[in-house]
């Protein structure tokens, strides 16, 4: 052995950089035959699509970088020149720009995968709460990536969220200060968030890494929700899912596209094109899409404290999700009750998103203070509870079987005794 | 198999939700009029003719109180102006400058200067309008929740106020404008220009060719975008396809 690791590559110069660091043996572990479940749906391509969007985001941000001046006099005609002046800087800027709400959608429907299917659930609790870190990382980096163009909701949304620190008894007002650099959003206040939007991304590439190394511990979960048993219910990653994949990058560029190249401003606020006034607050401070849910949340408190909590509560919730969940059962597939409920928590917050775009009045209020509560009410109360009541379908005994139980009236029964695995 | 349905229809909402949005932002004013324009829909590019005109009025009319500070003169030749066009519009105007004694001056524009500006300062143009800056007009289309159409409304939307209504000294009533009171006077009326193309200068015509030129002004890249844009989409349509087509093949052997 001699320190050297035993590559099998037949290129020689492979073979003397794995067996010096071993990468490609890693890779072909990894990404080459790594097993992975056969049965998956078109719903696993989204973590793919969200790697995909991180590193479009890194490489667009990069070349915005060059060009930006993080300066409160020169920001806004900085990213105006970029539009203008700068070769392609128009696509580079647009499709970052646009690129923020792709990558929001994908990780939302990624996270939707991850609930119905139980993901989250043993022995993946580790990877879910790793998740959860991502989808904070990437609210710090698109609320201060926001906060760059220097516009008009830049500056106020900056104002708004920083502000929300101060309702923190005692230290609050403390902190804001000291996030602002400053007693307002001001130029320190821009500097910094200059500087952390160009650090977080990479911070997000490095828990990104304990994501994918926690997900090859584990396996992946797939639609049944049930474990890998044997050989049979699994596939070499490559060429399989390489190739489904591709397919999902495929159509996720071409929504995107249509977004940079057909609308591009339709998913901002046209208030982002005024420069930034200090003096002048616009009609409706409204955050961007991704954010209304949890902006909803944030006023159907009438409690500046109390809102704010529950804010920071809603992602709080997913971190103890896996032990909020009592059901042994992993997908939803297999829950009669679970399987609606989920729905109606999307549907909680497709209203609060909704609500969050509207002034907080009238019916708003109501609509808003329903599915705030329906949304804790969901984690904190039905799961603990359903998992002890309710009755989950019979599970099929493994991957590569179910297909006999199609059409068959039911799943195998429990207690059959295992059949010899047949080549499916 | 309801399931996959209807977490396909889960996916829809969530993909739909942002859609939902931008309308719900909409302002309590009248209907946007209906007017259609030549930079719409994914082929849409901007008449080259109602540019020019668009910049005349421009020029003649809106610049003596807005400023448009992200454009050059140079910018100019993408509404179809030749370079001694463009020359000779920029010498027109004078730009602080320091002479070779080191002290104040002024000089005749060039193709690479900003456009020039009514007012040296915002101070100097609140002054000069009753306590409100004109907002500047490079982005003013983008800015605006409607955008072109609802430049065009404001420019066409000023009318009597209602009975009952008094509009106070130094505010205009305009149907369109959110709250009604706008600070600006009626900026143009029927021959507020004279064109030189035949085509004739209506209230109408003279706000929608202003707006086209805003429109450009504010998004100068946009015929460029779109026709990259359909080439583009062509090849993702085109990738797609094969990559399924792949992926059908690869998994042919599976199921």
């Amino acid at each position: 052995m001699a320190g050297l690791h035993k590559s099998d590559f037949k290129n020689p110069l492979v073979n003397w950089v794995d067996s010096r660091l071993p990468l490609f043996t890693m890779m072909q572990k990894e990404y080459g035959s790594f097993p992975t479940p056969k049965n998956f749906n078109y719903f696993w391509n989204f973590g793919a699509l969200a790697t995909v969007a991180l590193g479009i985001m890194i490489l667009t941000g990069i070349f915005l970088a060059m060009n930006y001046t993080p300066n409160t006099d020169m920001a806004f005609d900085s990213v105006q020149r970029i539009m203008r002046d700068v070769n392609f800087g128009w696509l580079i800027r647009y499709a970052h720009m646009n690129g923020a709400s792709m990558f929001f959608i994908v990780v939302y429907i990624h996270i939707f995968r991850g609930l119905y299917y139980g993901s989250y659930k043993k022995p993946r609790e580790l990877l879910w709460m790793i998740g959860v870190v991502l989808l904070l990382l990437m609210m710090a980096t698109a609320f201060m990536g926001y906060v760059l163009p220097w516009g008009q909701m830049s500056y106020w949304g900056a104002t708004v969220i920083t502000n929300l620190f101060s309702a923190i008894p005692l230290v609050g007002h403390g902190i804001v200060t000291w996030l602002w650099g400053g007693f307002s959003v001001a130029n320190p206040t821009l500097n910094r968030f200059f500087s952390l939007h160009y650090l977080l991304p990479f911070v997000i590439v490095g828990v990104v890494f304990l994501h994918v190394v926690a997900l090859h511990i584990t396996g992946s979960n797939n639609p049944l929700g049930i474990d890998v048993k044997s050989p049979q219910d699994t596939l070499p990653f490559h060429p399989y899912y390489t190739v489904k994949d591709s397919v999902g990058v495929c159509v996720f560029l071409l929504v995107w596209a249509l977004f940079v190249f057909f609308m591009p401003r339709y998913l901002g606020d046209p208030n982002n094109f005024i420069p930034a006034d200090p003096l002048q607050t616009p009609a409706d401070i409204v955050p961007e899409w991704y954010f209304l849910p949890f902006y909803a949340i944030l006023r159907s408190i009438p409690n500046k404290l109390g809102g704010v909590t529950l804010m920071f509560g809603s992602i709080a919730v997913l971190f103890v999700l896996p032990w909020l969940d009592t059901s042994p059962v992993r997908s939803a597939r297999f829950r009669p009750i679970y399987r609606q409920l989920v729905f109606v928590l999307v549907l909680s917050v497709v209203v609060l998103g909704v609500v969050g775009a509207h002034r907080p009045e009238g019916i708003w209020v109501v609509l808003g203070r329903v599915a705030t509560l329906y949304y804790f009410l969901h984690f904190l109360v039905l799961l603990p509870l359903l998992g002890k009541i309710e009755q989950p379908l019979p599970l099929p005994e493994s991957i590569s079987r179910p297909v006999l139980t199609r059409g068959g009236g039911g799943p195998l029964p429990g207690g059959a005794p295992a059949q010899p695995m047949e080549k499916p | 198999m309801r399931a996959p349905y209807r977490a396909a229809l889960a996916a829809l909402a969530l993909l739909a939700a942002p859609l939902l949005v931008p309308s719900a932002r909409a302002q309590e004013t009248p209907p946007l009029p209906n007017v259609s324009w030549s930079f719409e829909g994914p082929f849409g590019t901007f008449d080259r003719a109602a540019l020019q005109r668009g910049f005349l009025i421009y020029k003649n009319v809106c610049s003596a109180c807005h400023s448009m500070n992200l454009l050059y003169y140079r910018n100019l030749s993408a509404i179809g102006l030749s370079d001694a066009q463009i020359k000779a519009i920029a010498a027109s105007v004078q730009v602080p400058t320091i002479d070779d004694s080191g002290q104040p001056a002024e000089r005749p524009g060039t193709p690479a200067d900003r456009f020039h500006a009514p007012f040296p300062n915002d101070t100097a143009a609140k002054a000069a309008n009753n306590g409100a800056v004109p907002p500047d007009q490079s982005l003013l289309v983008n800015a605006r929740e409607g955008g072109p159409t609802y430049v065009y409304a404001i420019l066409t939307g000023y009318t009597d106020a209602p009975a009952g209504v008094t509009v106070p000294p130094g505010l205009f009533y305009n149907k369109y404008f959110p709250g009604h009171m706008i600070h600006m006077p009626p900026p143009l009326q029927a021959d507020s220009v004279s064109y030189t193309d035949g085509v004739k200068p209506t209230l109408q015509q003279e706000a929608h060719d202003v707006t086209t030129f805003l429109t450009w002004a504010a998004n100068p890249n946009m015929e460029e975008r779109k026709r990259m844009g359909v080439k583009v989409v062509l090849f993702l349509v085109f990738l797609t396809g094969i990559t399924y087509a792949v992926k059908r093949r690869v998994w042919a052997d599976v199921h």
